[in-house]
């Protein structure tokens, strides 16, 4: 029923969100923690560009990553000075794309959990004579678990159904950058509404699967909060 | 472009008459400069207004089966609008050809394009962005010339794809990609082509993109504003820029 392009798309797709998550977790993880931490006055500033991608269309992103990521753009002018090629129309690019789309589905878990462990575990720690990296990685961490499975799969399930960004920044190239949801439109554009079902009914249970699943596990799900 | 998912809502008309009625109109991408001129010139004759929604003429062809309120669609191909006309969704005999569509090879780059074709034969680009051949009839016709270059299979991972010509021309305007093959009449306008180096591609290198627009609703605007497209002076305005007409039967 799938052609080997569907495949393609959908091995890309999985790539691509399994990526991302890694990326949000290496640079969400401090963020989240500085959230959680701080009292600075820029705060609330940072919490709005943090949640912004729940609000704004994805076309915007990709409109503005799309002219960032060009030869002339901030973000693609950086990458040709320091020797690589522009990033628009790439994996990389992609990814790029992703983390900003994805950002508040990671950070805001890992935000609430850290915030609901509270002080005291940490204060006490530091009594017993634990340096602040062990603290974080041997008492912050642990009692986060939740926090950091809701935002991985979160992160993970939201990324596999963007459309917006990678439609504006991908370029359509199947194998490299054509993902399931831009090869779903595709199909249903040339009016191949088999094809697009079987991909959608796909990406509709492994969503719902994924979502069963953290459910499950975890019980007191701490939902994003916008 | 952004214009993908937009309504893109052009209130024309100067002086508004009695009767002013208003005239849904969907459009193809790669038309939308023209209509949107075109609709001004005739919203000042008329006074009706002209509301234009543009995209690409798959998406706005599936809107249209579904009862999309449209009272006439440019369409970027004559596919789309012999299926409408078979299944009884348009005006009977409404459905005409109304522009010859001209692929063009165009980057921003003045010194990029020239005469042998040396960058694109030896590929040196990262990316040449066309609209999608699956979809879009531009995208076809770039598919058909590349091919009989021989240059398509060597370029497949090299090459972006819009998902209308209007999303194409974007990626190359923003330089993204350093070439592309768009229409001619987004780089070319008023008699002249706006800035960079272009070729444009023999006629018989690929099968003619006839452009057919049908009438989705039988009313008097909406047939005063097709009657404007086919007159003398809307023939003209299409001409400007850059598309071919189909000679009078």
């Amino acid at each position: 029923m799938l052609v080997p392009q569907d495949m393609a798309a959908l091995g890309l797709t999985l790539r691509l969100a399994g990526v991302t998550v890694l990326v949000l977790l290496v640079l969400g993880t401090p963020l989240a923690w500085w959230l959680s931490q701080t009292q600075s006055r820029i705060k609330t500033a940072v919490e709005a560009v943090v949640a912004l991608p729940l609000v704004l269309p994805p076309t915007v992103l990709g409109f503005y990553l799309l002219l960032a990521l060009g030869p002339h753009g901030i973000i693609g002018g950086l990458s040709r000075t320091l020797g690589g090629g522009s990033l628009a129309f790439t994996f990389t690019g992609l990814v790029i794309g992703s983390a900003f789309y994805s950002l508040p589905f990671v950070v805001q878990p890992l935000q609430g959990a850290f915030e609901a462990m509270g002080r005291r575990p940490l204060e006490v720690a530091a009594t017993l004579g634990a340096s602040p990296l062990n603290r974080f990685f041997t008492v912050a961490v642990p009692l986060a678990r939740r926090g950091f499975l809701t935002a991985i799969v979160l992160g993970f399930a939201h990324t596999l159904g963007e459309f917006g960004v990678v439609l504006m920044l991908g370029g359509n190239i199947p194998g490299a950058t054509q993902v399931i949801s831009i090869a779903i439109y595709d199909h249903v554009e040339m009016l191949q509404y088999g094809q697009a079902h079987t991909l959608s009914a796909l990406l509709l249970v492994l969503s719902f699967s994924i979502l069963m699943t953290v459910y499950a596990l975890n019980r007191r799900f701490s939902v994003v909060h916008p | 472009m952004l214009g993908r998912t937009a309504l893109l809502l052009c209130t024309l008309g100067a002086a508004v008459p009695l009767h002013a009625d208003e005239i849904k109109v969907a459009v193809a991408a790669n038309f939308l400069d023209v209509i949107t001129t075109l609709g001004e010139q005739f919203a000042q004759q008329t006074g009706h207004r002209v509301l234009i929604s543009s995209g690409s003429t798959g998406k706005l062809y599936a809107q249209i089966k579904n009862g999309a309120p449209f009272d006439v669609f440019f369409s970027a191909d004559d596919i789309r609008p012999a299926l409408l006309e078979q299944e009884g969704v348009i005006v009977p005999g409404s459905r005409f050809t109304y522009a010859l569509g001209t692929l063009v090879l165009w980057s921003p780059d003045d010194q990029l394009i020239d005469d042998e074709l040396t960058a694109l034969k030896h590929g040196d680009f990262r990316f040449l962005a066309i609209a999608n051949p699956a979809t879009a009839p531009y995208g076809r016709a770039a598919q058909e010339v590349l091919t009989g270059m021989g240059l398509w299979k060597d370029f497949s991972k090299r090459m972006v794809r819009g998902e209308n010509i209007g999303q194409t021309y974007q990626y190359v305007y923003s330089r993204n990609a350093e070439l592309g093959f768009v229409a001619k009449s987004q780089v070319f306008s008023q008699g002249e082509y706006a800035g960079g180096s272009w070729w444009e591609v023999p006629a018989d290198q690929y099968a003619p993109i006839v452009q057919q627009a049908v009438q989705l609703s039988d009313t008097p605007a909406t047939t005063a504003l097709l009657d404007y497209v086919r007159s003398a002076e809307g023939q003209a305005v299409i001409r400007a820029y850059g598309y071919g007409i189909e000679q009078a039967n």
